[in-house]
């Protein structure tokens, strides 16, 4: 497996993040009594062996079910969590060979927001104290200027008039406000990265729109990158400039958004786009969906995780563990006949 | 048209929670029918009062919440006036519940015939086991669950199984309705796809009546016959599936479905930003309850909630731009049937 194949759009110029063959083994909790007679450990392969670079100023969306690791990935990519094998480099820095001091200090260039508003937020700290501690953290030195900075940040979230916010504390605010507090939080440190955890999963319908619409103004404003990661094909399609399917651990598919949407070439990612509902009633699915559900990770499937699943699966794809390919011009599946959804 | 057959008529109920900030109105005098073998979709943001909606229609309001008002006629009769027993009788055997985690609804240790067996035990106890077993195996079959699932436990099953499960303890004793509240939220989209398929063929297969109660709007476009739109605690438009995304009425409605993120590449629409939250409702809006966030906003609106009127057959809107006032200068939009 090549790193260029990898990288469907070829431009390997400006590379924030760049992640090789990365694996998170998570060792399954034993008794023990079981610990005493049981040699081996079983292992929870979250993720397993994931390839894929993060251009400056993109946003690479993470896309797959629950149990498929996009959340796993995402936090190992920041170095939030340890990683078992592989390699993370963030903007030349490989994040292994850091001291955690160093690794704390580089934190200032990698914030995320989570899902839920409220569980990030300290309930007896204000909003501005909450943000403005980043800045206390990493620019000490400028400890005068703060209060204006989060008050400027705060306007730019659309927490406004600041003065009003800047006191109040998270239960006095919508969950779509906290949402924005968290936002400010992560932007106030001057990021280059910007790791989204599901971040509007949480929020009302009507509310989602202006969400999205404010992350997207504020990567522009500051020049941001974002992983996004999300389960919601139909959020991704307004933020995502590239996307990549995961299931059990590994990338399945990945291109540009439009690319995969238009064009995909892995059964799976067939289903989960014929999955998503559409908002038409007379555009109601006919398609039959894949039996089963997404097995468990201790033990995957042999072969191509995905084959007891899958429609077209033939005896190699219980065999034989299908590596991503490229099928058309930056575009990469990792399925044994990936060339059959060519005309369709 | 074909005359539908009602089974069950909501009138004006209304349900209101005592809260040390003061009283909320999370349902506020809302009226509709269910017809008898239709899935209906009861659509709205969270807090809007659609889930107190489905627990009221089952008299399972728990204090400090309580019905204030109205009657649910069911069968020629209010079951606002039924006693403990005659509820008992009402829930489950004629309406059945599933919820959003179905493992909070299933008792861990019980296997899963023994939760049916219960369940038919409990409501036709002259039952004989051997007669419940039978029926219950049956069921879970024509639910996709192969037969040595019987003997699992509920943590042994997935979450789509479960949910089976849960919609078969309301089948296995013929429930008129079955009331579907987020339950296909907390499960992956591909399951959630094939338990929509499965409603939609249960409906066929046993005439049964669903009533689902979710926030994903895209699922009841998929799903349903007929929607009820509510927001903050008010039914704001009820129409047939197809009339309501073609052409939503209700400006609420509007901003809503144009909202809503479209996977098809060639819908290149921005999404609508609707300005605002949801009211918190201890202090709901005078007026109309989505005023101050509506696009259309006219004087009257403020003063004056208007009525949920009927503006062509089948069609029910509860806003001033389709229903004449006195105090309104502009003119009333016609609707065409």
């Amino acid at each position: 497996m090549t790193n260029e194949k990898i990288n469907p759009d070829g431009n390997n110029e400006d590379v924030l993040v760049k992640v090789t063959n990365l694996k998170k083994w998570f060792p399954v909790q034993t008794g023990f009594i079981d610990q005493l007679f049981v040699k081996e450990i079983d292992y929870v392969r979250a993720v397993d062996g994931v390839t894929f670079n993060i251009q400056r100023g993109e946003v690479l969306g993470l896309a797959g079910e629950s149990g498929s690791g996009k959340t796993t990935i995402g936090r190992v990519a920041i170095g939030l969590e340890e990683k078992t094998e592989g390699e993370v480099i963030f903007d030349g820095i490989d994040l292994s060979t850091l001291s955690s001091e160093d690794l704390r200090k580089l934190r200032r260039r990698m914030q995320v927001i989570f899902q839920d508003p409220l569980a990030s937020l300290n309930p007896r700290m204000s909003l501005g104290d909450a943000i403005k501690q980043g800045l206390e953290i990493h620019y000490p030195e400028s400890s005068d200027q703060h209060r204006d900075i989060v008050m400027d940040i705060m306007e730019k979230v659309g927490l406004s008039p600041a003065k009003f916010f800047y006191n109040k504390f998270p239960h006095q605010i919508s969950g779509g406000q906290r949402q924005r507090v968290v936002i400010a939080r992560a932007l106030v440190t001057k990021p280059d990265l910007v790791l989204a955890d599901e971040p509007i999963a949480m929020a009302d319908v009507s509310v989602r729109a202006l969400l999205l619409d404010l992350m997207v103004q504020l990567k522009n404003e500051f020049n941001l990158t974002y992983l996004f990661i999300t389960h919601d094909l139909a959020t991704a399609k307004y933020i995502c400039d590239r996307i990549a399917i995961l299931y059990l651990g590994k990338i399945v598919e990945m291109s540009t958004l439009t690319e995969v949407y238009a064009h995909p070439l892995h059964p799976y990612t067939i289903a989960l786009l014929a999955a998503v509902p559409v908002p038409d009633p007379h555009e109601r699915r006919t398609e039959p969906m894949p039996k089963g559900e997404i097995p468990n990770p201790i033990n995957p499937p042999s072969g191509c995780h995905y084959h007891p699943r899958c429609p077209y699966a033939k005896k190699i794809c219980s065999q034989d563990e299908p590596q991503l390919r490229e099928i058309r011009p930056g575009h990469v599946s990792a399925c044994h006949f990936a060339e059959m959804f060519l005309e369709e | 048209m074909a005359e539908k057959e009602v089974l069950i008529q909501i009138q004006n109920l209304s349900v209101e929670y005592k809260t040390r900030l003061g009283q909320v109105s999370a349902v506020d005098n809302v009226s509709f029918d269910i017809y008898k073998g239709e899935i209906l979709g009861l659509v709205g943001e969270s807090g809007c009062g659609k889930s107190t909606m489905g627990k009221a229609l089952m008299r399972m309001i728990q204090p400090p919440g309580k019905i204030t008002d109205g009657k649910i006629i069911f069968e020629g009769e209010d079951i606002m006036t039924y006693n403990e027993d005659q509820m008992r009788d009402f829930r489950g055997r004629k309406v059945s519940m599933i919820f959003q985690d179905p493992m909070t609804s299933l008792n861990p240790v019980q296997r899963v015939d023994e939760h049916i067996i219960e369940a038919i035990q409990v409501h036709e106890p002259q039952t004989k086991a051997e007669e419940a077993l039978e029926r219950a195996t049956k069921l879970i079959r024509k639910l996709g669950i192969q037969k040595r699932r019987m003997d699992n436990y509920p943590h042994q099953l997935s979450g789509g199984m479960r949910q089976r499960v849960m919609v078969g303890l309301g089948l296995v004793l013929n429930a008129n309705l079955i009331v579907a509240d987020e339950a296909t939220t907390s499960l992956d989209v591909i399951v959630e796809a094939k338990l929509a398929d499965q409603l939609r063929q249960i409906r066929e297969d046993f005439g049964v009546s669903l009533l689902v109660i979710t926030h994903n709007i895209a699922l009841v476009a998929e799903l349903s016959d007929r929607i009820v739109v509510m927001y903050a605690g008010h039914v704001m438009e009820i129409a047939d599936v197809e009339p309501i995304f073609d052409d939503p009425l209700h400006p609420y409605t509007k901003g809503l479905l144009q909202s809503i993120p479209n996977i098809q590449l060639d819908d290149t629409e921005e999404l609508y930003k609707m300005p605002g939250e949801p009211p918190n409702l201890t202090h709901p809006p005078s007026g109309c309850r989505f005023h101050p966030r509506c696009p259309y906003l006219m004087p009257v609106c403020v003063d004056h909630e208007p009525p949920l009127a009927e503006v062509s057959p089948g069609r029910h809107v509860k806003c001033w731009l389709y229903i004449d006032h006195p105090e309104k200068e502009s003119e009333t939009i016609k609707v065409e049937a």
